[in-house]
Formats: structure tokens, sequence, C-alpha cells
């Protein structure tokens, strides 16, 4: 027993000079939206989008997603708008046009009730779908979602589209009540299986809180930081597309 | 044959559902880097499964000399009586869990996590939450596992008394119950939508395993479990599931899981206790019980004596687990969430588990020297770890 009370003490002694002590340093940081590359290439690739560079046609992007998807408040611009910014801004020969259909609390099997007449109207070339949040807070069942996912992922190639999948955000203030993990894992498997790009938010996010470049923790009733933080999102999520799509060198070789 | 009641107490009970209890605990940290030791990250089963057979294993071994020494009603009642403990800090795990929502709440806003905010929905209408949590529908993140052991419990004094007539025959039953619910999709209904997390109809198997187990069951097995095939086929299949796992957090080596394997193993479903979970476990348990023997000069040692205290008040240090994972969740939370933190409230915590069991068995010694509990009364507690 006693051995015991000296590990206990050892352990406090240890323990102690951690508490209190905020070891992430803030780096300074030329660009809060840098990702690391393992995060944003994949070997899915993006064939409708590539196409439709080729051919010069507008691109049509449509975003479908839920209450994350869109920043409440005028004057504010989700990351479907910066988005299509950061496309323009890089080719700004071509048409790039970004939909997005952000609608709160809806479940993927919600989405996917929709989505063919969405896919009708909007005749996107790429669907970016953002999902998993509510599944993820109701509880939805596991291999129901993953169906719901195959079943959208469908619709989405019948339609004649790419798809990307999104998933949730970083949310250190709501882990301990929202399971994430399992319903990323899920689109993870899915997104590989499919052979598709996922735009993995919730590492992303992860990454940016780790590393300094947003403290996700703060309580505010300020939309400013909200603010970047899509922006930083937009950028990167058109990195990926780039990327997915092949378009700097479409763009370098435009006849091969 | 009448399955006969081991009376001698094995150590190894307590102290693999001692570690179970802080590898649980672990996990219930969100984004904690001391999560990486534990078992999930390394095969398909994790220490849930360890912790239900465990438990089933003790419950059979308390409440069947119970039954044996008193009969069905008197065990009957007793199992019931450990059901409603159970169920009494289910309760209390979920006013905490209330608590800590309700702060979150009142004190944090930002128009970025507007949609995560909506988990704390149900806050507008206490009635029907705290309701259904009551009849154990509503089960929030990590507390899970206690509705499921209320309801193992409340059906194991008649499980207990068909193990004591034909032991094999009741394990048949189990499996088929388990094999029904994976034809049918069988599951107990959740609220607000889905069913529970943990299968009942399913984890029923592996509690029921651990039960027949413990009435004879190891003996039958024991050439099985001695035999060098059983040994080799058992580590073959944890490496196969290692280097599976291993291509989950390496997502590049993904590829080199055949396409056919990977239509074959996924989805591993946690919530119907997958088979190659429960095999999983299997093999793990077959290694433990080889290389571990009851009379490992270790198990009498001060080293394994904090686990060994843990996995003796497993319902006490559970509950502690739970509300302790909250607790470093809100230091992350508050104060920082690096790793030097991470590192410091899973130690914490597992050094006040430690602490909380130690006082635990004080009390329980003391008070039975002062002979305020008559020691001959077959103690859920201490005969071998609670039931």
């Amino acid at each position: 027993m006693k051995r015991l009370i000296l590990a206990l003490l050892i352990g406090l002694f240890s323990a102690a000079p951690a508490v209190g002590e905020d070891p992430v340093v803030p780096l300074p940081q030329a660009d809060p939206c840098d990702v690391p590359a393992y995060l944003l290439v994949g070997d899915a690739k993006l064939e409708e989008v590539a196409k439709a560079f080729k051919e010069r046609r507008e691109l049509r992007i449509l975003v479908l997603g839920t209450g994350s998807s869109a920043l409440a408040g005028g004057g504010f611009r989700a990351y479907p708008a910066s988005l299509e910014e950061a496309l323009k801004r890089r080719f700004p020969d071509i048409t790039v046009n970004v939909l997005a259909e952000a609608k709160a609390r809806l479940k993927a099997a919600d989405m996917v009730q929709n989505l063919e007449k969405l896919l009708l109207d909007r005749k996107p070339d790429l669907v970016v779908w953002q999902t998993g949040t509510v599944d993820a807070m109701r509880g939805v069942n596991a291999d129901e979602f993953r169906h719901t996912l195959d079943e959208g992922i469908d619709a989405i190639h019948e339609a004649g589209a790419d798809a990307v999948l999104m998933n949730m955000q970083y949310s250190p203030r709501t882990e301990s009540m929202i399971q994430s993990g399992a319903y990323a894992d899920t689109m993870r498997i899915v997104a590989r299986d499919r052979d598709i790009p996922l735009f993995d938010r919730l590492e992303i996010m992860r990454y940016w809180n780790d590393n300094g470049n947003f403290d996700l923790n703060t309580g505010t009733r300020d939309s400013a930081m909200a603010q970047k933080v899509h922006d930083c999102i937009g950028r990167a999520l058109a990195s990926l597309i780039i990327e997915a799509a092949d378009l700097d060198r479409i763009k370098a070789n435009p006849t091969q | 044959m009448a399955p006969t009641v081991p009376t001698e107490r094995d150590l190894r009970l307590d102290l693999f559902r001692g570690l179970a209890l802080w590898l649980i605990y672990l996990d219930h940290i969100p984004s904690n880097i001391v999560a990486w030791v534990t078992i999930r990250n390394y095969g398909f089963s994790d220490a849930t499964e360890i912790f239900i057979f465990i438990s089933g294993f003790t419950a059979a071994f308390v409440y069947g000399r119970a039954m044996r020494d008193y009969g069905f009603v008197v065990s009957g009642a007793r199992v019931l009586k450990r059901a409603w403990q159970i169920y009494v800090a289910h309760i209390f795990l979920f006013a905490i869990y209330l608590a800590q929502i309700a702060y979150v709440a009142r004190s944090f806003q930002n128009p970025l996590y507007a949609e995560e905010m909506g988990v704390l929905d149900f806050l507008q209408q206490p009635d029907v939450t705290i309701f259904q949590a009551l009849l154990l529908k509503f089960k929030p993140v990590n507390m899970d596992v206690l509705p499921l052991y209320i309801v193992l419990m409340v059906f194991f004094a008649p499980v207990l008394w068909l193990l004591l007539r034909n032991a094999t025959f009741a394990l048949f039953l189990s499996a088929g119950l388990y094999a029904a619910t994976w034809q049918f999709g069988w599951n107990l209904p959740a609220y607000p939508a889905g069913g529970w997390f943990f299968n009942p109809f399913a984890w029923q198997l592996l509690f029921v395993f651990g039960a027949w187990c413990a009435l004879g069951g190891v003996e039958r097995l024991k050439t099985l479990l001695r035999s060098r095939v059983t040994i080799a086929i058992a580590i073959a299949y944890l490496i196969f599931a290692f280097c599976i796992t291993l291509t989950w957090h390496f997502p590049r080596f993904a590829p080199l899981v055949p396409k056919w394997l990977a239509e074959h193993i996924y989805p591993i479903d946690k919530t119907n206790l997958d088979v190659l979970r429960f095999a999983h476990f299997l093999a793990l348990a077959t290694i433990t019980v080889y290389f571990v023997p009851r009379d490992w000069p270790l198990l009498k040692s001060d080293w394994l004596r904090p686990a060994i205290l843990c996995g003796q008040h497993s319902l006490e240090i559970f509950c502690l687990g739970v509300f302790l994972a909250f607790a470093a969740h809100f230091a992350k939370v508050e104060i920082s969430g690096g790793i030097p933190m991470q590192i410091a409230v899973s130690v914490l915590g597992i050094l006040i588990m430690i602490a909380v069991a130690w006082l635990l068995s004080w009390y329980k010694t003391s008070a039975e020297r002062k002979g305020a509990v008559r020691p001959k009364t077959p103690d859920a507690d201490l005969a071998g770890g609670e039931a």
C-alpha cells in the first residue's frame, strides 16, 4: 500500500505543472488557412469537373449541406461563397457557379429525398455533399447511414456529376455530447469504396485548432471568427477540387 | 451433468476488469492522445467486451452459488436488487450529464457551431427527456453501457436457473437469440430515434458466455484452450485483426486490403456485437488465459493491486470513470486541450479511480472487522469481484 501512495504522489507531482500551462504556442503563420497536403490529397479523381474544364464550359458546383454550410446573419459569407471566389481567382477565364443548398437539421436521409429533383434543376458537374453532423446528433443507425450515403452517391453519379463528401466540423466544446467518430469513419470508408474524394473537415479543423491557427474553444457572439474559418474551408475545398480534377495540368496543356 | 459452481476466487477477473475500466475511461475522453494505448486501436474488439464478459462471469459466480444455496426466489431477488443499484447509478450519471449540458448551453456561444448546439435542444423539453432517460431510452454519449448491463441483469435470474440445469442448452439458446437478432434486425427502441447503441439482444451472448464459462465451461474447454492449434489460430487471428486495424490509421495502406475481403468484413458492427469482434475477444481471452495462469505470482503483488482493486468495485469505478471523463473534457476545454493536459487528465483520472477503489475496499474490510456485515453471506462485491 505504501508503494501505491508513493505512486499517487509521484503522479500528482508530475502531472501538476502541466495543468494551467498553455502548450499550444501559436506560431506566427503566414496563412491561417494552411492545410498539410496529406489532409487534402487523395487518389480519387473528379472526371466530370475535368471534362467541363477542358471544354471550357461553365463549371457548376452544387453544395448540398446543413446548418454548418451556412452562416446566420446578413452579410456573412459561408464557405460556398469563398469556394467560388477562390476558383474564380485561380481561373479568371472560366465561369464558376457555386450554388449552396443548405438547410439546418437535415439528416443524410432527408437530403437524399430531395436530391433527384435538385440534380435535375441544377444540373451540376460536381456535388459537394456535406453531411453527418445531424446524423451523429440524432444517433442514426450506422448501417442506415452508410446505406443512405451510397444511395445519394448513386443518384449524383446517375445525374452525370462528380461527388465530394464533406464530414462534420471539429467542435471541441460539444465533443463529449456528439459522437462524431463513428460517422466520420463511415464517411471515410464509403468515400474510399466509391473512389470519391472526401473533404475531411473534421481533421482539417482539428489541425487548425491544435496548430493554433484558430482557437475553436472560443465562445463569442461575434461572427468574425466563423467568417474566417469558413473562408479557409472554402479555399481548402477549392484546393482539393483543383487537385482531384487536375485543373492546373489541364490549364497548362489544354490540348492533352 | 449438473454444472459446478467454483468456490475459489480468481483474481484475474478483477485484474482484467480493472484494466478494462481504465481503458474505457481513456477512450471516453475526447481527443485524448493517451487513448492510443487502448486495445481498440489494435484489433476489432475493445474494453467493452472484456467488461461485459467478466461481468457475466462474476454474476454467475456470485449468484450461482446463492441460487444453489438459497434457491431461485432469494437469489433472483438479489439479482434484481443489483439491477436496481445499476439503474440508480445510471440515473445519477444522467443528472451529472444534464448539469454539464446545461452549463455548456448557458455559457458557450459561437455562430460557427450553431448547428452543433442543436444537440442541446432536448433541454427545451426536459419533461420528455427526463422521462425517456428514466425509461432507459435516452442515452447520451458514453452512457450506453449501463443500460445494457441493467437489462442483462434484469433477465439474469431465469438465465442462471437454466444455466445451472443445463448450461450448454442455455448457451445454445443465447446463441440462437444472437443469430435471430442478426437475421431479423431486432433491437430495443431509443429516443429520439433509432435503437440502442449496445443492442442487448446481441450483447447478451457475451454475458451468457461469461456466465457459462464460470459454471464449468472453462473446465470443459480446458483441453481446447491448452492446445497448440488453438493458440496458433488465436495468434494468427489477432495478427490479422491488427493488420486490418492498421489500415484504418494509415489510409494509404487501405488499398492493400483486397476488395472481396473488405466486402466481407465491413462494416464491423459494434451495436450488434459483430462476429469479428466476438472472435477477436475470444482470441484475446484464449491468449490471456494461456499466458496468465490462475496462480500467476504477480497477481498477488503490489504492482497489480491497483487494477485489481478497481475491478473489485467495478460499478462504482465505472460510474466514477464516466464522471471523470466529463470532468477531463471540461478541463481540456476550459484550461487547455494540449497534449500535456491530455496526459495529465488521463493519469490523474486513473489515480483517482485507484484511490476511490482503495477507499471502498477499506470501508468494506473495516466494516467486516467490526462485525457490521456478517462475513458468511455471499458477498456480491468481494466474492471474486462484484457481479
